[in-house]
């Protein structure tokens, strides 16, 4: 079949799958199925927060993508996942409708309340979901596609790329910050009500948008993979190594890093519009270069090039945040500094590296000893 | 293809060697910050011949190089391929695809690729994104990597890493890789650096054996070797033809004498 195809040798992706499906199948049973008083019950804030952790993989796996195997260390891909997340954030208000503090069905609140008396255009289509969702996978590839083409083009690499990227990411959170760009300014969209027609706070459209979180990992996951065992997979890992040999080969160097990094930026996206509807607030601080840098975090914690690395760095690095932000909420970022200095220098291959280097130790003593 | 004398159609992209020649550089110049790295350069290569190119260090040898691959566009001067093909309009990879091949100095291989892999990386074929993703080898091309590792000495090597070879099959791995590319235009850059006698003289071979079907431009420095091989010597010096003719006639030119062979 084509996935076991996809997945031959790739043996820590078939272990992360397996894993992502066996929570898919058992979580919703345990929060949906087995009584409250159960202590094997599964409380709904629980099954949204692994849904919001699964989002965040998702775009370890994009920002993997470009960085462990194209060589691009993105330091603004928080952008393209505040971006899918407002797509999604517009749709949510518009399905408002005259719910809303001010009560009028035309327009959001925050819009009732800088008195404007039309929607303008770019808030048109929004309030029919399949629109909504072309525009969650076409309005981060637009950025991704237009920024690369001109900085690729320009053979911008290295250092000059990453900060150019994180003053992407910054000028955006400005533009979202003022009222006039028409997205709620400061407060971002927000109170948002149901997704489809279904409550938004019903433990049913929780444990959907959990499951579909899972699946869009697992299918960004196999996308990627595909992509990477392919000849164009085997050109993004040669462009990395050394980009002028390719050219002088004879590939479009600048035409690879675009589409792979805008293909990356739609699966942020994609992760993005998931986010929101979870945790219920899209605002322009996702946008804040210092998420960007968390996220590249992620990655280097799990190991870089491995994707399923990512996957793991991103769940274990957020699960981290919960609980030390719950204990000590002023520690967080020093640990966080403490955890990437620790990981450079002591596990450069991140996580993943750490699995394969125990494996071939363990294997060469086994070797001795027989 | 031509039509009587001095009559030609004029084909953008189609290599038309009808005049013997295969590359021309004509008055060509080049200076980075004030400092002449070729000075009014004129040189033709034949189609079909090998041409040793030798001159001491800083002599614009690679910057030549550069012009003819795209990489350095230079200040004024004329560079074609063939008849028809302008060099100085066209980027990196579409002279790479208009027939001439590159090896470096330093070899470049793609270090994380297997040796195969970087073969099937190099060859001949179409280089667009969406053909990339889709693309699966065949049988011919499958054969053509089978084949070029027997030339190279590479076939035990097959799964092996680039980055894991030695320095000497390396180098041969970029010869390889200039191999399936199959490029009417070869230029090497010091293909013998850091081979043993053994390998320099398979390295010759390979290179004698490459000249008729391919045109072949080696700057080296290694005198022996370019004894070796060469027919004809283009000596290079502050960015211009010094001397041209076969090794014994420049060796003895009193002028090349002066700047390079006396030291």
């Amino acid at each position: 079949m084509l996935i076991s195809q996809i997945l031959k040798n790739d043996r820590g992706g078939q272990i992360m799958l397996a894993v992502l499906a066996a929570v898919l199948l058992v979580v919703p049973v345990l929060n949906l199925v087995v009584s409250n008083t159960s202590p094997l019950h599964v409380p709904t804030y629980l099954v949204t927060l692994m849904g919001k952790y699964l989002t965040y993989a998702l775009l370890a796996v994009a920002v993997d993508l470009v960085w462990g195997y194209l060589g691009i260390l993105s330091l603004g891909h928080g952008a393209f996942f505040a971006l899918g997340g407002y797509v999604m954030g517009m749709y949510l208000m518009r399905q408002i409708g005259d719910r809303g503090v001010y009560g009028n069905p035309e327009l959001p609140d925050f819009m009732v309340f800088l008195n404007w008396k039309v929607l303008p255009w770019f808030w048109q289509g929004f309030d029919m979901f399949w629109f909504a969702l072309l525009m969650v996978l076409f309005i981060p590839s637009l950025l991704a596609f237009v920024f690369g083409w001109l900085a690729f083009r320009s053979r911008v690499t290295g250092v000059y790329l990453s900060i150019m990227t994180q003053a992407m990411t910054y000028a955006l959170m400005w533009a979202f910050l003022r009222n006039e760009m028409g997205f709620g300014g400061n407060n971002g969209l927000t109170d948002f009500k149901d997704i489809l027609g279904f409550s938004l706070q019903s433990d049913y459209t929780r444990v959907a948008l959990f499951i579909c979180s899972g699946l869009a990992l697992a299918i960004g996951y196999l996308l990627c993979r595909y992509v990477i065992n392919s000849k164009l997979g085997r050109i993004t890992v040669a462009i990395r190594d050394a980009e002028s040999r390719t050219r002088f080969v004879g590939y479009k160097v600048e035409h690879y890093k675009v589409w792979i990094f805008t293909f990356s930026a739609m699966l942020a996206g994609v992760a993005g519009a998931l986010y929101v509807p979870q945790v219920g607030i899209i605002n322009p601080s996702e946008f804040s270069p210092l998420n960007s840098i968390e996220i590249v975090i992620w990655v280097a914690m799990g190991g870089r090039a491995t994707l399923y690395g990512a996957v793991l760095g991103a769940i274990l690095v957020n699960y981290a945040k919960t609980v030390f932000t719950g204990l000590m909420p002023e520690s967080w970022l020093f640990m966080l500094g403490a955890l990437f200095v620790l990981v450079t220098l002591y596990l450069p291959q991140g996580l993943a590296g750490l699995w394969n280097t125990l494996k071939t130790n363990f294997g060469r003593k086994r070797e001795v000893a027989a | 293809m031509s039509e009587g004398e001095g009559a030609h159609f004029y084909r953008q992209g189609a290599l038309d060697t009808s005049h013997k020649a295969i590359l021309y550089l004509e008055d060509l110049n080049v200076s980075f910050d004030g400092f002449k790295a070729i000075n009014n350069l004129t040189l033709y290569i034949d189609a079909g011949e090998l041409r040793c190119i030798i001159g001491p260090n800083g002599a614009g040898k690679t910057t030549m190089m550069d012009i003819i691959t795209g990489k350095t566009k230079p200040d004024s001067g004329k560079a074609f391929f063939g008849q028809t093909i302008d060099l100085l309009k066209l980027s990196e990879p579409e002279i790479a695809n208009a027939g001439i091949g590159r090896k470096f100095q330093k070899p470049t291989v793609f270090e994380s690729h297997s040796v195969a892999e970087n073969l099937e990386l190099a060859m001949k074929g179409d280089k667009r994104v969406w053909f990339s993703l889709r693309a699966q080898l065949n049988g011919e091309q499958q054969a053509l990597i089978d084949e070029t590792l027997q030339t190279i000495g590479l076939s035990e090597q097959y799964h092996k890493l680039a980055g894991a070879l030695s320095h000497g099959q390396k180098q041969w791995l970029e010869i390889g890789m200039l191999l399936v590319q199959k490029p009417y235009l070869l230029l090497v850059d010091e293909p013998v650096a850091g081979m043993t006698h053994q390998e320099m003289d398979r390295t010759a071979e390979l290179l004698k054996s490459l000249a008729g079907k391919h045109s072949v431009v080696v700057v080296e420095h290694d005198m022996e070797f370019v004894r070796s091989i060469a027919n004809k010597v283009t000596v290079l010096h502050q960015g211009s033809v010094l001397a041209e003719g076969t090794m014994d006639e420049v060796q003895q030119n009193p002028r090349v004498v002066e700047v390079y062979l006396g030291e």
